[in-house]
């Protein structure tokens, strides 16, 4: 892996670890506000300043990779399972299953921009981390379940597969058993590329205010509620905007790294 | 029909089941609302007879099936319902608003382009060396800063700083500077990525070494053969980032104020003006499908050995 790889893999690692012990690392209390010291520029004791009600911005930055990475590996894990299977549906039976699924189902589901379709379906269902985590899965599965679909369509023609079926095994077992584990690389690349799509989807919803409802911390959010303080405490977009920029990154680096590891003939997939 | 009428028509028809599918979709949202969508726009303190009285104007105590017909013949006329909040035509809002984001979705692909035509051309040019690890590093901090972190890190340094560029305002092509950036960043890191790849693949073929060699200088060989092939691709992407920018305009609009869907959208939202959202919907939708379909037969008629699926 070269060595822009590592350092996507590392500030990943370092993340999730930031997430996990989050509650150890903040130095204050989240919810604490002392509004005699709003919009306090960074200081030793508070090292990235105080928001409009006071609150520690550090505190809050670390807690809300909590909220960005568990959305962003969650909205992953859903889309990339549902869009295994009706991929691998749509890929093995080929036919009107295939026409309905990547010629209909495929074809309707890009004919909106994504993001679009996640702010409609929140903003009628109302928001909350559950409807952000539901709207962002049902908007992202097609792009996994296209990657799947054509890896299939590949691996089924080849001659283990043909022998497995001579065999007298069954569809399950030819697709779970022996097609499957042979499209899985491709598939983590597209995951890893995945969590970098699905946080910036959680931060611009949050942003917008149809994501993470507050008191949570939210980087979305937090930078909207700073956009207000500019000119006077500009660190209150600066910090959250770094942290979504260095946390997609992390995780672009880090897909494209291993995409070059396991293949280095193969093309970055489609994110 | 000569083949390539046919090839139009058929791509034409592929279309219709996916107009249909959005339509319904968009119809549907409004039977999403937890609840009911009349009560949660009037809120609690409604009484019985105006939530009835309401529901009744806007045809909603009618079964599903006849609202969906009904749906459908409007939207057939150009129609597409009242607001909530003022009775008004929703096509008259929405046409009122439409132009503003259309500017700034046409000025920020001009914005891409302009950045990634030569970015992308001299990392490629110059494959391997510092100039493309600059231009390699321009792009992904392009696609890792998104526009709501962008747009207000722009405002900091080129209006609070400087004082160079106005922070939001409309009507004056100097308030569509920093909004035109902002949205237009992401594509164009998309597009110096895609240049760069497109330029380099090009620079192997064989016509570019019997350019080279009768004598051509390298400007006239990159700008009038390989730029001209290498560019087939990077106009379908362009197309395709086009509905991408429609959505990304919603975003930078509500950044800087800008009096487009985007901001209508967002605002119809916070006020539960339910037709008016779906209205939005539906027009950015359509707008989507018209721009990809327009940039799919473009291409196909751009390069003839594409065929329809």
């Amino acid at each position: 892996m070269g060595w822009t790889g590592k350092i996507g893999w590392l500030l990943v690692i370092g993340l999730l670890l930031v997430a996990l012990w989050a509650p150890h690392l903040a130095p204050h209390d989240i919810q604490q506000q002392d509004l005699a010291a709003r919009l306090q520029p960074p200081s030793r004791t508070h090292p990235m300043g105080r928001d409009e009600f006071g609150r520690d911005v550090l505190s809050r930055l670390l807690y809300g990779a909590r909220v960005s990475l568990r959305v962003g590996l969650l909205v992953v894990a859903i889309c990339a399972s549902v869009g295994t299977i009706i991929g691998a549906l749509a890929g093995y039976y080929g036919g009107w299953t295939d026409r309905l699924i990547s010629g209909f189902l495929f074809n309707t589901f890009l004919a909106f921009p994504g993001i679009l379709l996640a702010l409609a379906m929140i903003a009628f269902l109302g928001p909350s981390v559950n409807h952000l985590i539901l709207a962002l899965s049902i908007i992202g599965w097609v792009s996994y379940a296209r990657l799947i679909r054509g890896q299939v369509l590949k691996v089924k023609e080849l001659e283990f597969v043909q022998a497995a079926r001579a065999m007298g095994a069954s569809d399950a077992r030819i697709v779970f058993r022996h097609i499957l584990p042979n499209v899985v690389q491709p598939l983590i690349v597209q995951a890893t590329l995945g969590v970098a799509g699905a946080v910036l989807a959680e931060a611009s919803l949050s942003f917008l205010g149809l994501g993470v409802q507050e008191p949570m911390p939210s980087w979305g959010k937090m930078l909207d509620s700073g956009r207000a303080y500019l000119t006077t405490a500009p660190h209150l977009v600066i910090f959250p905007g770094l942290a979504i920029a260095v946390t997609v990154l992390a995780f672009n680096l880090a897909g494209d790294g291993l995409n070059e590891w396991l293949n280095p003939q193969r093309p970055r997939p489609p994110s | 029909m000569n083949g390539l009428t046919e090839m139009l028509v058929r791509r034409l028809l592929l279309v219709i089941p996916v107009v249909w599918a959005v339509v319904t979709l968009v119809f549907l949202l409004m039977h999403l609302v937890p609840g009911d969508p009349v009560l949660a726009f009037l809120g609690e303190t409604a009484t019985p007879e105006q939530v009835a009285e309401m529901r009744h104007r806007f045809g909603l105590d009618r079964p599903l099936l006849e609202q969906y017909a009904a749906y459908w013949k409007q939207v057939l006329r150009g129609d597409l319902g009242v607001t909530f909040v003022d009775r008004r035509p929703v096509a008259e809002k929405i046409l009122a608003r439409y132009p503003a984001t259309l500017q700034l979705a046409v000025a920020a692909l001009l914005v891409a382009v302009l950045i990634a035509i030569p970015l992308g051309v001299t990392a490629a040019r110059h494959h391997g060396g510092i100039r493309d690890a600059v231009a390699s590093v321009v792009a992904l901090l392009g696609i890792a800063l998104p526009n709501f972190a962008l747009g207000p890190l722009l405002i900091l340094l080129f209006s609070v700083k400087f004082g160079l560029l106005p922070p939001s305002g409309f009507g004056d092509p100097v308030h569509l500077v920093l909004p035109a950036l902002t949205l237009g960043a992401a594509l164009a890191a998309i597009l110096t990525r895609l240049v760069r790849t497109s330029v380099l693949e090009e620079l192997h073929q064989d016509y570019v070494k019997t350019a080279r060699a009768k004598g051509l200088d390298e400007r006239t060989v990159i700008y009038r053969h390989v730029l001209r092939n290498g560019l087939i691709p990077v106009i379908t992407i362009v197309g395709l980032q086009f509905g991408v920018l429609l959505g990304g305009a919603i975003i930078t609009e509500r950044i800087f104020n800008w009096p487009g869907i985007g901001t209508l959208t967002i605002e119809a939202i916070a006020a539960r003006d339910y037709p008016l959202v779906q209205g939005c919907l539906l027009v950015i939708a359509l707008t989507y499908i018209l721009v990809n379909t327009a940039t799919d037969l473009l291409y196909r008629v751009l390069d003839p050995r594409i065929k329809v699926e």
